[in-house]
């Protein structure tokens, strides 16, 4: 399947880019995490520490056992500090 | 009822204008750029596009129900603010000032750590370092 992924703050800065299109198998989120380190030393790098990893499902908060079936957008990104 | 995010600085007062006609409590919180340390000179801010605006509206309708609004106003900045200027504010409108006050903490904790917004400070020198969440926000959720 085709989908976009997205990046935010140091994940978006350590892979080098906002936001690209892969195709991919991965049936879930940490199947796709997967993917994308076996890429690159910046994917690896930027997934290293998954307990500093969150994501969102077409921008939906996700957890990263979720299933990717008829998702078009994920986004990766650190723990959120609005406010 | 509504949410915004933008770069311009807002106007309380202004936001505040025909805000809640008819409550009989109008809460409001706004967070400033603090400097703990005197070696900060702004903080930028960066936030998803889409998704954000959405789960603003979503924590406000959460929050109306949960606590009978009449009325509630979410503004939140996104870019380089310098110290001392205004980060985001909350407003909420209810019949009685516990509610009130009650729903603009409720959403408050939900801004902090659900919202997807990332800080960085950024140094006299130049220098950025990306703020760490801290658990004490993680934690505050439990209470609701």
């Amino acid at each position: 399947m085709t989908l976009d992924v997205l990046y935010f703050a140091w994940l978006r800065e350590r892979i080098g880019q906002p936001r690209e299109r892969i195709e991919t198998d991965a049936a879930t989120v940490r199947d796709l995490i997967a993917d994308l380190s076996a890429r690159d030393d910046w994917h690896a790098a930027a997934f290293a520490d998954l307990a500093a990893v969150r994501c969102a499902l077409d921008q939906q908060l996700a957890d990263l056992d979720a299933p990717l079936e008829g998702v078009r957008e994920v986004a990766f990104f650190p723990p959120m500090t609005g406010g | 009822m509504s949410a915004r995010v933008q770069t311009p600085p807002f106007d309380l007062a202004a936001e505040l204008a025909g805000f809640g006609a008819g409550a009989g409590a109008i809460a409001t919180f706004t967070g400033v750029v603090r400097d703990d340390t005197g070696a900060m000179a702004a903080l930028e801010i960066e936030h998803y596009p889409g998704m954000t605006e959405r789960a603003l509206s979503d924590y406000g309708a959460q929050a109306a129900e949960r606590f009978n609004l009449t009325d509630w106003r979410i503004v939140h900045r996104h870019g380089r603010l310098a110290v001392g200027e205004p980060i985001m504010m909350v407003a909420t409108a209810a019949r009685h000032r516990h509610a009130a006050f009650q729903a603009a903490d409720y959403l408050m904790d939900w801004l902090k750590s659900r919202a997807p917004f990332w800080k960085r400070e950024i140094g006299h020198d130049g220098a950025a370092r990306w703020v760490d969440a801290k658990a004490s926000d993680e934690d505050a959720l439990s209470r609701w």
